[in-house]
């Protein structure tokens, strides 16, 4: 891997690589999971009038408006181990979230949650409508349609919600560290183990390193959000 | 081939519409705001009726009766719109098969091969649907919608946006699907010019009414106020016959019972029956058959209507020798200082370079 090859040159511990890996893999996990759920919320909140569309919309960005602690706590009151419907998936899937990595990735997810969604509805609400009618007339029914004619044409969208989402996610502290705490190897991410070297003695320098790394991380998936939607543009455009 | 019987109400208006029609080529045809293109919606099932029924070649699509409402996907109705809405992401030749790939395969009678050849659309193929220009865009919408083998074909204003070259091209394309692929058509259009040239029979909408119903020649002279654009864009068409081309002058005389119409141009023998199409404000009016004068086309009849109201202008309606009507466009001054009443014996003046050659088409 390239990132063991570097470290002898960088000099990083192994606490800070798994630091490092296990935050790729929370934000990772977070927007491969949430990417279909967004795309489906977003083409809704785009497409679709029902009632109760203001309070989804409103819903949606609380994460966003909310301190961060707030939401990692109403997840720890929701999802907790002695909680109803964290037993009932502890008891009946298997799935915790409690002091899991899996915890820190869902806070990661409904963190970047509105992130994540913005571009993407913006991209459906831009295509012109008559082009999924013009799709039905053709044979194609909705489902048919969506895929074939109107997800391709938010591809776009898709691609900078993602990364937009990836690194929101990447960059998540304040709920993961109130949800499932500063488990080194389990939940301890970059963010939080840059926390954890502030507040020891001599940390700092350390500090410093994981902070550029994620500078380093978060620039690198903006500059491939932007290639990646300005080569889906030009194919729209028909280049 | 197609029976219509609609209303609908959105906010103000209301289309209330009935009627039905066995023609090969159907047009809608009205001024902005007539709800031709909502009906068109309508029949193509993008739009549902408050009460009525559709019913296309024998198959029932909607019936509020019955609670029937076939979805746009089952209709089989091929759908041009006026900007052709391609899909942008797909190259020619996946936009043009989109439509057949849903079509199931005992139904796919219109062959890919033939439908490339007549639309001329080979070279384009293998390009990007956003790549094309207007008139390119145009003919592989209609490739699209045709390549569905529909039950019919809806065009919404298929030419509006294109120039008066790229217009010619595509009447004679349509022309040509009428001929070889024996597919109806509905024609949503406020241009008179493409109603008399390609249409059987037109269906006239004012504000979500039908006002009158028949022959185009006849249906739009009765309508001429509602022609959008005006005296400028008021046509008539005339069925004649070609006759000998004049090899010295270089000259072709259309046979017509009330006159011979000379075209400045070689129209190809073949296509024995042609229908030309004459602007109103080309055709002067005398009431004696004038000496020592450059027009050649000289057409005898006599006026059946004049059309005027508190604007300078009249609508002459005359109907020739023979049959068929042309409308001239006057002023109110001329038909007062000539004396001109319905009934009286005319002679219609068309000068022969006013006649465009590409608006000739074949006769019904």
């Amino acid at each position: 891997m390239i990132l063991s090859d570097l470290a002898p040159s960088l000099d990083f511990s192994p606490q800070e690589l798994t630091a490092i890996a296990l935050s790729l893999k929370v934000a990772g996990t977070a927007t491969i999971v949430s990417l279909p759920l967004a795309v489906f919320v977003a083409y809704a909140l785009a497409r679709w009038r029902f009632p109760g569309h203001a309070a989804l919309n409103a819903l949606i960005h609380l994460p966003l408006v909310m301190p961060p602690v707030v939401t990692g706590f109403a997840l720890l009151l929701l999802l907790g181990r002695r909680t109803p419907l964290g037993s009932f998936l502890a008891d009946y899937f298997g799935v915790v979230f409690a002091f899991r990595w899996t915890g820190a990735a869902l806070a990661a997810a409904v963190m970047s949650f509105p992130l994540m969604i913005r571009p993407i509805r913006l991209s459906f609400e831009s295509i012109d409508e008559r082009l999924a009618l013009a799709s039905r007339s053709l044979g194609a029914n909705p489902l048919w349609t969506f895929f074939l004619v109107t997800l391709p044409l938010a591809a776009p969208g898709l691609i900078v919600g993602a990364i937009l989402g990836f690194a929101k996610a990447l960059g998540e502290f304040g709920a993961t560290i109130t949800f499932v705490s500063n488990i080194p190897g389990e939940t301890q991410t970059i963010p939080s183990a840059i926390y954890s070297l502030t507040q020891t003695p001599d940390g700092d320098a350390d500090a410093l390193r994981l902070a550029a790394v994620s500078a380093v991380i978060a620039v690198t998936a903006l500059v491939v959000s932007e290639i990646l939607q300005k080569r889906a543009d030009a194919t729209r455009a028909g280049k | 081939m197609i029976a219509v019987d609609v209303t609908l109400r959105r906010g103000d208006f209301t289309l209330a519409a009935a009627f039905a029609s066995k023609a090969r080529i159907l047009a809608l045809h009205g001024p902005s705001g007539s709800g031709k293109t909502t009906l068109a919606h309508l029949v193509a099932g993008l739009a549902a009726p408050d009460e009525g029924h559709i019913v296309v070649n024998g198959v029932r699509l909607v019936d509020t009766a019955q609670r029937l409402l076939v979805p746009p996907e089952k209709r089989r109705i091929g759908l041009v719109f006026q900007d052709a809405l391609l899909f942008p992401h797909l190259d020619v030749k996946t936009n043009i098969l989109f439509g057949r790939f849903f079509t199931p395969k005992e139904e796919r009678r219109v062959p890919f091969d033939a439908v490339v050849e007549t639309l001329g659309v080979a070279h384009l193929l293998r390009r990007r649907a956003g790549a094309l220009s207007g008139g390119e865009r145009q003919r592989v919408g209609l490739a699209r919608a045709l390549l569905c083998s529909p039950r019919l074909l809806v065009m919404d204003e298929p030419m509006a946006s294109l120039d008066y070259d790229r217009r010619q091209e595509i009447m004679t394309l349509i022309e040509r699907l009428r001929d070889e692929f024996a597919i109806p058509i509905l024609l949503v259009s406020h241009a008179a010019d493409e109603i008399l040239r390609l249409a059987d029979e037109v269906v006239s909408l004012d504000r979500g009414r039908i006002v009158a119903q028949g022959l185009p020649s006849e249906t739009l002279a009765a309508a001429s106020r509602l022609v959008e654009g005006g005296r400028f864009s008021l046509v008539s068409a005339l069925e004649a016959e070609v006759g000998a081309f004049d090899p010295r002058f270089g000259v072709t005389r259309l046979e017509h019972p009330a006159g011979e119409i000379v075209i400045a141009a070689h129209i190809a023998d073949g296509r024995r029956k042609v229908r030309a199409l004459i602007n109103a404000t080309d055709v002067a009016l005398a009431r004696r058959r004038p000496q020592d004068i450059s027009i050649r086309t000289v057409l005898e009849g006599r006026i059946v209507a004049i059309d005027e109201d508190a604007s300078p202008l009249a609508f002459v309606q005359i109907e020739l020798q023979g049959g068929g009507r042309l409308i001239s466009a006057a002023t109110r001054l001329s038909v007062a200082e000539m004396n001109l009443t319905v009934g009286v014996e005319i002679f219609a003046l068309v000068k022969s370079v006013a006649l465009d050659e590409r608006e000739i088409g074949p006769g019904a």
